[in-house]
C-alpha cells in the first residue's frame, strides 16, 4: 500500500475517531460530572448525606464499569435506536461510548472532590455559603486541577474504547488497523495507525497535563 | 454578646460536652484553654452550629441560634467570623479572591466589593499581597488572610479556633497583636480556643479552663489571678510550692502595689517569688513576699480586704 493510498484512509478514521471521541467526551462530561458530585456528596460526612441513595449510585456505577466495553456496546444498541435512530455508525458509537466512559469519569470526579480539605468546605459553611454555593464555588475550582487529569484519563479511555467501534460500523483508527491491518495483511498501514494512535493519546495527555499544572495554585 | 447555655453534645459513647455554661460580653476577648480532647473545640463550633448541640441554647449577638431554619442561620453565621488553625484558605484563589468570598456569598455587587477587599487587605498589612496565591504565603501571611476574611461582612463576633497553632512564637505574637488591636478599634468580640497559655496572657481579658467537656473554671484575669486555689491562675502564672511566712498577692492593673504597701503600713516587703507578664498590655500576674515590720498583721488584713490576698503559709 503506497501513503497515496493510505493517506485518505487515515484522514477519514482519524476524523471519525476525533468526532467520536469528542462527542462522548462532552456527554461523559455531562452526566459524569454531576453523577460524581453526588457521589461525593452523598456519602457520610458529605455535603448531603444520603447513604441509601449512594449505595444505589455506587452500584449503578459499578455495573456500568464492570461491563467489558465490547459487551456494553452490543448491549445498549436497543437505547441506541431510541437515542439515535440508527444501531450502526459514528453517531451511534456515542452513545455506548459515554455510557461506558460516564460511571469511570464519575469515580474520578468524586475522588477529585474528596482531596479537597474538609476545613476549606467547613469555612464556606461557618461564612453562611449554602449546598450549591460550596459545590459550584468551592468544591469544584479547588477540585479543578484533579477534575482535569481526571478527564485526560477519560479522553485517553475514550480513544481505546472508541477503536472497538468498528464492530457496530463507527469506524475510527482502531476500525481502520483491524480491517486493513490484520484482515488484509497490510503492515505498513498497521504499523501506522499505532504510531497515528499513540501520537493522539500522547498529544492528549500532555495538554491534559499542562492545563491542570496551570489551573494548580497549590 | 454569646451565651451559651446547658450546651451537651456526644458523639456516640463519647461525651464532648456535658452541660457548658458561657457567657461573653460585648467588646471582651475571651479565651478557652483546654487540652486537645477536653471539648473546647467542639464548644467553639457549636457556637456558629457547624456542630449541632444535643441540648442547649446558643445566643448570639441576640439571636437564639439554636431555633432558627438553615436559610436564617445562614445568614446570621453572616455575621460570625471565623479564623481556623490551618487557614482554610481556597488555593484556587488569590488573597484578594479569598476575601472576596464570603462578600460574594451575601451577594454584595462587584464594585463594592473590590472596595472592602482592598480596605480589609489594608487593615490586616496585606495590600501588597492581594493578587498572590496562598501557596505562595507564609504562615503568618495565611493568617492574616484568614482574618481579613472573618472580618469582610463585618462581624460582631469573631471564633477562633486555635488561630496561632501552627505559627511560630514570633508570627503568633503578631497575629496576637492583630487580634488585640481589631478587638480595640472595632469593638469586635472574640472567643477564641487554645491550648497555649501565652494565647491568654496575650489577649484575652477573660478566660476559661476546660476539661472532660466542662468548664472547670471560669472568669476575668484579674479575678482569676486573686481567686486562691485558681487552677487557671496557677497554670498561667506557676509558683513553686511557698515557704512558711510568705503570702501570694495577686497583682492586676495596679503596678504600685509593693511601694504602696510599705507605705501605708510601714513594713519591709521582700519579693521571695513571682510570675509577672503583660497581660492584655498591662503587667499582671502573682508575686510571692515576705511581709515584715510592726504593720506587717495589718497590711494583710488590708490586702485580704481588697481581695489580693491568695494564699498565706503558715
Amino acid at each position: 500500500m503506497t501513503w497515496s493510498e493510505m493517506s485518505p484512509l487515515l484522514w477519514e478514521a482519524t476524523g471519525q475517531t476525533a468526532v467520536m471521541v469528542g462527542w462522548s467526551t462532552l456527554f461523559t462530561v455531562l452526566f459524569g460530572l454531576p453523577l460524581g458530585v453526588c457521589l461525593a456528596g452523598t456519602d457520610r460526612g458529605g455535603l448531603f448525606p444520603a447513604p441509601a441513595v449512594r449505595r444505589v449510585l455506587g452500584l449503578v456505577v459499578n455495573v456500568g464499569r464492570s461491563l467489558p466495553f465490547i459487551v456494553l456496546m452490543i448491549a445498549v444498541i436497543p437505547l441506541t435506536r431510541v437515542l439515535t435512530g440508527t444501531t450502526i455508525g459514528t453517531t451511534a458509537a456515542v452513545v455506548p461510548l459515554t455510557i461506558g466512559a460516564a460511571p469511570f469519569f464519575a469515580r474520578l470526579v468524586e475522588t477529585a472532590l474528596r482531596e479537597v480539605g474538609r476545613d476549606v468546605v467547613q469555612a464556606a459553611e461557618a461564612m453562611g455559603a449554602g449546598r450549591v454555593t460550596i459545590v459550584t464555588r468551592v468544591l469544584l475550582p479547588e477540585a479543578l486541577p484533579g477534575l482535569v487529569a481526571g478527564l485526560t484519563v477519560t479522553v485517553v479511555t475514550l480513544v481505546s474504547y472508541s477503536a472497538m467501534a468498528g464492530v457496530i460500523g463507527g469506524g475510527g483508527l482502531g476500525d481502520l488497523a483491524v480491517r486493513y491491518g490484520y484482515q488484509r495483511f497490510e503492515t505498513t498501514l498497521m504499523v501506522v495507525t499505532v504510531v497515528v494512535l499513540v501520537v493522539v493519546v500522547q498529544l492528549a495527555q500532555t495538554l491534559g497535563d499542562a492545563v491542570a499544572r496551570r489551573l494548580s495554585h497549590r | 454578646m454569646i451565651t451559651v447555655t446547658g450546651l451537651r453534645k456526644a458523639y456516640g459513647d463519647v461525651v464532648a460536652l456535658d452541660g457548658v455554661d458561657l457567657h461573653v460580653g460585648r467588646g471582651k476577648v475571651f479565651g478557652v484553654l483546654g487540652r486537645s480532647g477536653a471539648g473546647k473545640s467542639t464548644l467553639l463550633r457549636c457556637v456558629n452550629l457547624l456542630e449541632r448541640p444535643d441540648e442547649g441554647v446558643v445566643t448570639v449577638d441576640g439571636r437564639e441560634l439554636t431555633t432558627l431554619g438553615a436559610a436564617d442561620l445562614r445568614r446570621a453565621r453572616q455575621r460570625i467570623g471565623m479564623i481556623h488553625q490551618h487557614f482554610a484558605l481556597l488555593s484556587s484563589r488569590t488573597v484578594a479572591g479569598n476575601v472576596a468570598f464570603p462578600l460574594e456569598v451575601m451577594g454584595v455587587g462587584r464594585a463594592a466589593r473590590a472596595r472592602r477587599v482592598a480596605e480589609l487587605l489594608d487593615l490586616v498589612g496585606l495590600a501588597d499581597r492581594a493578587g498572590a496565591y496562598p501557596a505562595q504565603l507564609s504562615g503568618g501571611q495565611k493568617q492574616r488572610v484568614g482574618i481579613a476574611r472573618a472580618l469582610a461582612a463585618e462581624p460582631s463576633v469573631l471564633l477562633s479556633d486555635e488561630a496561632t497553632s501552627a505559627l511560630d512564637p514570633a508570627t503568633t505574637q503578631s497575629i496576637l497583636a492583630l487580634l488585640r488591636r481589631l478587638n480595640r478599634e472595632l469593638g469586635l468580640t472574640i472567643l477564641l480556643i487554645t491550648h497555649e497559655m501565652d494565647v491568654i496572657k496575650a489577649v484575652c481579658d477573660s478566660a476559661a479552663i476546660m476539661s472532660d467537656g466542662r468548664i472547670a473554671e471560669a472568669g476575668s484575669l484579674p479575678g482569676l489571678l486573686a481567686t486562691p486555689g485558681s487552677r487557671l491562675a496557677a497554670e498561667l502564672f506557676p509558683l513553686p510550692p511557698a515557704e512558711p511566712g510568705t503570702v501570694t498577692v495577686a497583682l492586676a492593673a495596679d503596678e504600685t502595689l509593693l511601694s504602696r504597701l510599705a507605705r501605708t503600713y510601714d513594713v519591709d516587703v521582700a519579693v521571695v517569688g513571682g510570675a509577672v507578664e503583660q497581660v492584655a498590655g498591662a503587667p499582671a500576674g502573682r508575686l510571692r513576699l515576705r511581709i515584715t515590720g510592726a504593720g506587717a498583721a495589718a497590711a494583710l488584713a488590708g490586702l485580704r480586704e481588697r481581695g489580693l490576698l491568695v494564699e498565706e503559709a503558715a
